[in-house]
């Protein structure tokens, strides 16, 4: 199939301009972050060694912001800072914090008390007994804090991508969902590279003495400032509109790189997560967005698909799959999974969708509710005969099929059902099955296609046609190549889909992807 | 010279310093005695405003403390810790430095004076851009006192300067302190727990219990003429030891027969305390020892017996006075 399999360093070698851009930014993030948390966390750590009463409170909110998962954070941030750089620069800030914080506080007290007192006693003012006596001596201390910030931030930083901010995430959250192994180590392994080396760089520094630190620590900020520059390098180019397309999108034949190829569309793209994407374009941060065609919140925040007038969106036509050992192991498992089979439409889907996205309802009532309406549904069984194993990715739609897929196997067989759900992307939930983690879960037909097949193009554009002739193609290879079956698919068609906010698309008259082109390229 | 009055200070609900007064003449070597928690260190850190007081007022020379900045107080009052309180991350000269630089000496002028002090104290110039944790504890205590004394404060004041260090270099220090001419002229207030330093050292003894003073005065005032139960029980355990110490040669030459041995070789002075005779006679294996009057140029020659007989006649004597 592949003519060649690319090594990572030619990967490397082709993308070098991006993985450049990405350190850049990657380094920058890092440094901007850090150079705000010690101008805020040296003073702050500073004060509560002089007001001992309030240490608790301001270590115990640092302590519980270093708790908060940083996708979580990086979330929060947005209605408030909107995507990119500067949401993710607080974010990292806030994370680097605590270390901060907390090791000038301890370094500072650390100091020994008859100094301090032979300090005061000689004359000096308390800012002379600060700079002159208690700062060089918590310095190492402080050091030590400063180097586990940096350390912490490098690997946050790779999350900035999330939120449009850039950075070594853009290669390794891309490959994740493009199950592209050289492409995730191409954006990991410079990553812990940095990790590594501003870590021992600063070491260095620590075990410097007390004449050599003091030079150091004066060039400290220059050095800072010099760093976090870096970020500004790559500056982006500008045009009407801004695009936010995922890391996955990205890389992908039928997404960006199509784009480009089939429609010509020249836009200024920044890289995004899903999670976040559908609200910054609702908060008019972004114009165009790449999406799924049934997700739930194209409904809630009112956007409209552009409809993909030269095809180069593939069908994705849901369906479960199975290892066919499995299929062995539970004979009745592939009739009670066919249960669902032609049951949900696009229309249907996008609701389902809209209710767990956007009306928080959980996926088990959502999925419930479906089953009770289709009369499919009978309560468990309790059985204990054996165990199936569900999958899924990390979105509201698999959640909701992995319940139904639950309840109808609990329903109306005998086994148990162990649920993984949540499983990040196409890779990991494959490479999940391929290892016999799990033993089913809902896939695509377009994602089987290009990103666990890697079909080459020719192949893709004659099959594209007709939703049988993926189907078919798909089941016989992955029948072939993994011993993988694909039972009959659920009925809703998730495409890709560029979208937009239905009222700017209305005032600018976008209906096609064609037509956002001439727009685009109108003076 | 200092003048303290009704001094108080309460930590909580204990009072540390209960309403003290004392004054101390210049030049005086005026020692705070007493246990740990009697108030003493307490007291001393007031007169520097390291600690502020609750009530009461202290002077120096006519001026109260606390009519100026507590920095410019202090650079004129030097202050010599226990655990010495040198700076680790400042080399021997700067650390001797620190005041002349607050007070903006030229170098020259820090340099010269530096270099003077080290003289005094038997230092080696060589410490100088060593740091304090390469030097002995005996080393620090004496970089530590030179730090005090650089800016030639008319003050001292120090806060158990000896506390740590081991009996051999206590009293090698004791020795070099009272020689020392640089500490005549000063005024100082030391506090000690250390009965016997404050013997050696004191001019006077204030004795302080629970925040009060039990009795002020000589350290014969305290061993002769003990205010109370409280000040003889202090001393009881080295009685004999501090008369020793403080009981000189001149107060029982009267009793002092002369043998007429002289050896002409070496002589004690008769201002040295009958501690030293003893001494003497316990290194050296001569049988007599000369000992010299200054005022009257009398010389006596002397065995152990006759200065123990004079020392025990000198003792009913003073009894029956």
């Amino acid at each position: 199939m592949n003519e060649h399999q690319q090594t990572l360093w030619e990967f490397m070698q082709q993308q070098a301009d991006k993985l450049g851009v990405q350190t850049m930014q990657h380094i920058g993030l890092t440094f901007i972050s850090l150079f705000i948390a010690v101008l805020v966390g040296l003073p702050l750590g500073i004060y509560i060694t002089r007001k001992k009463q309030l240490s608790g409170i301001v270590l115990g909110i640092a302590g519980i912001l270093q708790t908060i998962p940083s996708i979580a954070l990086l979330g929060f941030m947005i209605p408030v800072l909107g995507i990119g750089a500067k949401p993710a620069i607080v974010a990292l800030l806030l994370y680097a914090l605590l270390p901060i914080i907390r090791n000038t506080y301890t370094g500072i007290t650390g100091v020994d008390a008859s100094v301090k007192e032979a300090a005061v006693a000689m004359g000096m003012n308390k800012w002379q007994v600060l700079f002159k006596v208690e700062l060089p001596l918590a310095m190492p201390v402080i050091l030590a804090g400063i180097r586990t910030a940096t350390v912490i931030n490098v690997g946050v930083a790779t999350l900035a991508s999330y939120i449009a901010a850039g950075g070594l995430g853009e290669f390794i959250f891309g490959g994740i969902s493009l199950n592209n192994t050289n492409m995730i180590l191409a954006g990991a392994i410079p990553a812990a590279a940095l990790a590594i080396l501003f870590d021992f760089l600063l070491s260095r520094l620590q075990r410097l003495n007390f004449k050599k630190i003091k030079g150091a620590v004066k060039m400290a900020p220059v050095l800072l400032i010099l760093l976090s520059g870096l970020y500004f390098i790559p500056s982006a180019y500008g045009s009407k509109l801004t695009a936010g397309f995922t890391p996955e999108f990205m890389g992908r034949q039928d997404g960006n790189l199509g784009l480009i190829s089939k429609y010509g569309l020249k836009i200024h793209t920044i890289v995004i997560n899903d999670a976040v994407m559908y609200k910054a374009a609702q908060e008019k941060e972004l114009d165009v967005i790449s999406g799924y065609s049934t997700d739930g919140r194209l409904k809630a925040y009112n956007l409209v698909v552009l409809d993909d007038d030269k095809k180069i969106f593939p069908p994705y036509y849901a369906a479960p799959i199975v290892r066919e050992d499995a299929l062995r192991k539970f004979p009745e498992l592939e009739k009670t999974l066919n249960l669902l089979a032609g049951t949900i439409t696009d229309s249907v889907m996008t609701e389902l969708n809209y209710k767990t996205d956007y009306l928080h309802q959980t996926p088990e009532r959502v999925a419930k509710d479906f089953l009770v309406s289709k009369k499919l549904y009978k309560p468990e069984r309790g059985g204990h005969e054996a165990v199936v194993r569900i999958g899924s990715k990390i979105f509201g739609e698999q959640y909701i099929l992995a319940s139904m897929y639950t309840m109808l196997i609990k329903g109306y067989t005998n086994y148990d059902v162990a649920t993984k759900t949540g499983l990040g992307g196409t890779k990991i939930v494959f490479d999940a099955m391929t290892n016999d983690q799990i033993d089913v879960y809902p896939e695509y037909t377009g994602t089987g296609l290009l990103a666990i097949l890697q079909t080459p193009t020719q192949t893709v554009t004659k099959l594209q046609v007709s939703k049988d002739s993926t189907y078919n193609y798909v089941q016989a290879e992955f029948k072939k190549r993994y011993q993988i079956k694909w039972l009959k698919p659920i009925g809703f068609n998730n495409a890709y889909a560029l979208m937009m906010r239905e009222q700017q698309a209305k005032e600018l008259n976008i209906k096609t992807i064609s037509n956002l082109k001439r727009y685009l390229d109108s003076k | 010279m200092i003048k303290v009055e009704r001094l108080i200070k309460t930590f909580g609900t204990t009072k540390a310093v209960d309403g003290i007064s004392f004054e101390v003449n210049e030049g005086e070597n005026m020692v705070l005695l007493g246990t740990s928690g009697c108030g003493k260190t307490t007291t001393l850190k007031m007169l520097n405003r390291l600690i502020e007081p609750d009530s009461g007022t202290i002077a120096i020379n006519g001026k109260n403390i606390h009519d100026q900045p507590a920095e410019l107080l202090r650079r004129g009052i030097g202050y010599v810790l226990q655990n010495n309180g040198l700076f680790p991350h400042y080399t021997v000269a700067e650390n001797i430095a620190i005041v002349p630089n607050l007070l903006k000496w030229d170098k020259a002028k820090t340099q010269k004076r530096i270099d003077e002090l080290l003289e005094k104290l038997h230092l080696s110039k060589d410490y100088l851009n060593t740091y304090p944790n390469e030097l002995s504890g005996g080393q620090q205590q004496r970089i530590g006192l030179a730090r005090a004394l650089v800016a030639d404060p008319p003050v001292l004041l120090m806060d158990e300067p000896f506390g740590a260090l081991d009996n051999v270099t206590r009293s090698k220090i004791h020795a070099e302190f009272l020689a020392l001419d640089e500490l005549k002229r000063k005024t100082i207030i030391m506090v000690t727990h250390d009965v016997q330093e404050a013997f050696e050292l004191a001019d006077r003894i204030a004795l302080m219990d629970k925040g009060k003073i039990v009795q002020i005065g000589t350290p014969a005032d305290l061993l002769f003429k003990p205010a109370n139960d409280f000040v003889s029980d202090f001393l009881k355990e080295q009685h004999l030891q501090l008369e020793f110490k403080i009981i000189k040669l001149i107060d029982i030459w009267e009793h002092l027969p002369d043998t007429g041995k002289k050896t002409n070789t070496s002589q004690l002075s008769a201002k040295a305390g009958i501690w030293e005779a003893l001494e003497t006679f316990k290194f050296s294996s001569r049988e007599s020892l000369d000992i010299f009057d200054e005022k009257s140029k009398e010389v006596k020659g002397i065995t152990f017996d006759q200065l123990m007989a004079a020392f025990s006649k000198y003792k009913t004597h003073k009894a029956h006075e």
